[in-house]
Parts: C-alpha cells; structure tokens; sequence
C-alpha cells in the first residue's frame, strides 16, 4: 500500500484550520482583552496583543492539527509496527522548518522593537525617555513607600495627594520612584506599568481616551503588606479635575507646607534607626 | 544498600524537621494576636487607648523591639495590635507616646487626615500636623484615608522609658484624636516611621511583623 503524503495533509488541515480560526482571533476576540482602550498605552498593548495572537493563531492552529492527526493516523495498532522508519537529513523538513521559524523571530522582533520605540507602550522608560509624545505633557509623581502610593503634581504647585485622579484627553507623564524600597506601579487600564526604585526616575507615559475607574497596585514583593498596597483612582473631566486638584490643595494645606521642593526622586533623611 | 538507606532516611528526617521549623516559624510570625475589644462608653461610642513603647520588654517576644500596645476594657495593657471597634460609632483614640522620634520619610504623612475635623491633640493642644523630623510613629489605616502622625518625646526630656512596661510617670506625648467608624470590616493599619532600630533602614523587623508596629483594626 502506497504510504500518503501526511506532510500535505497536515499543511492542508492547519492551512483550513489556521484560515477559520486567525480571523475570528484578530477580529473578535483579540480587542476585547485586557487592558482596554482607556489609555493610549493600553490601546498600544491591545494592537501589539492582536497582532501578536495573529501570528500565534496559525501556529498554534498547525501544533493542534499535527497532534490530532498523529493520534489518529499514527497510533498503535495491534498489527503494526512497534516503531516509525528513522528519517535523517530531509531538506523538505528543514529549509522550510528554517525559513518560517527565521522569518516569525525576525518579524516579531523587528515588531517589538518598532512598537517601544513608537511609544514606549506604557513601561517605564527610566529618567530619560527614548520615547516621548509630541506637545505637553502633565507630570504626576507617583511615590511608593511600605506600603502606600502617594501622587504629586508640580504643574499645581506640587501638591501631593493620597489618590491618583487625572484629566480625559491629556498625555500623562509619570515620575515613578520609591522613597525605601523597590516597588513597581501598576495600573492595568492605563496601560502603565513602571518600576519604582528608590532614588530613581522612572519614567512611563498615557493618554486617557475616556473617564473610567482604575486599580493600582504594587507588582513588586515589597515587604508584609505587600499584598494591601493597591488604590483605586479614576480618569475624570476637565473640569471635575481641576476642581478636585483645588480641593485637595485645600485640604492638604498643612502638609503642602512641609513637603521638600518638588524633585524627580527624594533620598529621605533622616536615617536615624537604621542598623 | 543499607547505608544507602541509613544516609536516605537521615536526609528525609532531617528535611522534615527543617521544614517543620521553618512552617512554625513563618506561622509564628503570620499569626495576628488575639484581638482586643475598645472600651464602650456609651451607645455608639468607645474608648481605644494605646501606647508605644521603644522597647516592648518582657511583654513581647521581642523585648528589644518597638511596639504598640493596647488597654483591654478591664484597664490591663495587653501586647497586642489587633483592635475591635464597632461599627458606625465615634471612637475616641487615646495614645500614650512613651517612644522618642525618628523622622518620617515623607513629610505628606505629617498631616492629620481622617479623624474628626482632621484634627488630634498632642498634650490638649489641638494640631494639624507635627514637624516631619519630629515623628516617632504613625497610626495610619490607608484603607479608610486614616492617618495621624505621633509626636515623639524629645531627646531631652527626662525620666524615659527606655524599655516597658512604661508608666504614665514617665516621659510621653499623649495624642488624643477621634474616628468615625463606618461599615464592618477588617482593616489592616501600620506604622510609616521606620522606626525598627538596628535594622536595614528602620525597616525590618518590628516593621514587618503583626503584633509590634502592624496590625488590624476590626470593625465589627
């Protein structure tokens, strides 16, 4: 009996399967995930995660196809052999097998690297930014310490609040940094998630498309209550920001008065119980 | 083969009893005190009074540690920084200060913020906020927006407390604030002072264990 051509019909299988499946992946289910459209970061990782899951798609898909066809075509029969013919040194195998792996790295990492240089997709980038969007930019400090986030803003006189509340439609640029040990900030709709280590500026930026709620939390091991220091904070208009940015310089008066001059990061003093 | 075996069933045994160690202790240090109930002095009203010590003393497990501790309805002071309060009442925080200062990291928690009117009052002086270089410890519960920020004893003052049980006799601050309480819950509160002495930063030890400079605020 002539043996089939099973690389034909395993191409042929994940070339249907890939052709029903990548579509409804790209289209459908890919911009629905985490994190969102909120933030012009968030939005950036949602295009990175589609294009990303287009290309897994039709690899997984032929991973799927070869499996099932292996265990339907190859399994053991009781009248067959105990084992497959050695087959070694098969150019049809290993050029393509070479060709395809080579170009999926290339791409992906020609990709990835495009895709940080275009706009940092919300990581921090470090005190000086590769990346920065064009016009200005509002900065907001983000200061962790065991085991609270607190937020500064130097464009209104350096207030510093216990909550983070920012305006629709203008670029954010966040100041990370941590006032004991290393932190990192993390809020999932806004697409920003930047280390915060002590005496370093860490840099990361976002555009709200949209009033929304966020979460905040620290995703770095940062000691007992590691595990408590998360915020909630929210993206709000124009207008109810700057009156609740007038609100809380009213409110935090007193401390106003006794924060250091604002800087992109602090070496606390005194150190006075330390061993 | 038998030594073999020998050598296995040592290594095993000896894995276990690690093991066991390390469980108990990491247990040890995970597990909350008892909770201690505030004082109720009428309806909707309670009574929650503290104190910090620079040393806890024969009363911790930790003698040389810095703590809070709290004063049980019957009056006794009990080494414990789990507190039970009830729930949408005035409660009338009282803390005896017996620690000198260490400083905060950041002078935004100086300022007294969540209590009634946002106000405390250090020795019957009402303040807003202390000098940041001034603070020993803070009793802050994030959670709730609570934080008030504990003068210390100056470095000059006489008679200290250099390790509990300290008395009233001695040198202390006494900073009186009140809360409302809202819904039932359970709120985990802490100290911003790094304020462990001896350890990286002033912020090990009695920093990071339940029982000394953290704890819970039960509202119930």
């Amino acid at each position: 009996v002539k043996e089939p051509n099973h690389l034909r019909r395993v191409a042929i299988g994940s070339l249907v399967l890939s052709a029903i499946v990548t579509p409804i992946v790209v289209a459908l289910i890919a911009p629905t995930l985490p994190p969102g459209d909120g933030t012009s970061a968030s939005s950036s990782q949602v295009f990175d995660n589609t294009v990303l899951l287009g290309v897994v798609t039709p690899i997984a898909a032929t991973i799927l196809v070869y499996f099932a066809y292996t265990l339907v075509v190859f399994r053991r029969r009781e009248e067959g052999p105990q084992e497959g013919v050695a087959i070694r040194d098969d150019s049809r195998v290993h050029v393509p097998w070479l060709v395809v792996t080579t170009i999926i790295v290339m791409f992906l990492a020609a990709f990835g690297t495009a895709e940080l240089a275009d706009a940092g997709s919300g990581g921090g980038e470090g005190p000086s930014p590769a990346w920065k969007p064009s016009g200005r930019a509002m900065p907001v400090q983000v200061i962790a310490q065991q085991w609270q986030f607190t937020y500064r803003y130097p464009t209104f006189g350096g207030i510093e609040t216990a909550h983070l509340e920012l305006p629709v439609g203008r670029e954010i640029e966040f100041h990370v940094t941590s006032l004991d040990v290393i932190h990192s900030f993390w809020a999932p709709k806004l697409g920003i998630k930047a280390d915060a280590n002590p005496g370093v500026d860490n840099v990361a930026y976002a555009k709200p498309n949209e009033e929304l709620a966020f979460e905040l939390r620290c995703s770095e091991l940062c000691g007992l209550w590691h595990g408590y220091m998360f915020d909630t904070g929210q993206v709000v208009s124009n207008a109810a920001f700057v009156s609740w940015i007038h609100d809380q310089q009213r409110v935090f008066a007193p401390a106003a008065k006794l924060l250091p001059k604002y800087a992109t990061h602090y070496f606390p003093e005194p150190d006075r119980r330390g061993g | 083969v038998s030594s073999l075996a020998t050598r296995l069933a040592a290594i095993a045994v000896a894995v276990v009893i690690v093991a066991g160690l390390v469980g108990f202790y990491v247990t040890d240090l995970l597990r909350s005190p008892p909770p201690v109930e505030a004082r109720a002095t009428a309806a909707h009203t309670a009574q929650l009074t503290l104190k910090t010590e620079a040393a806890v003393g024969p009363q911790g497990a930790n003698p040389s540690w810095v703590s809070y501790l709290v004063q049980n309805p019957q009056g006794k002071w009990v080494h414990s920084t789990t507190f039970k309060v009830p729930a949408n009442s005035l409660v009338h925080v009282t803390v005896y200060q017996f620690d000198g200062d260490s400083g905060l990291r950041n002078p935004f928690l100086s300022q007294v913020h969540g209590t009634v009117g946002n106000t405390m009052r250090v020795n019957g002086k009402p303040m807003l906020s202390i000098p940041p270089e001034e603070a020993s410890h803070t009793f802050a519960v994030p959670q709730i927006g609570l934080i008030v920020p504990l003068r210390g004893v100056p470095d000059e003052a006489e008679n200290q407390c250099e390790e509990g049980p300290c008395s009233l006799s001695q040198a202390h601050q006494t900073i009186t604030f009140t809360i409302r309480t809202g819904k039932p819950g359970r709120y985990r509160w802490q100290c911003f002072v790094p304020c462990a002495a001896g350890f990286l930063a002033g912020f090990g030890g009695p920093m990071q264990t339940i029982g000394y400079m953290d704890g819970f605020l039960e509202v119930a």
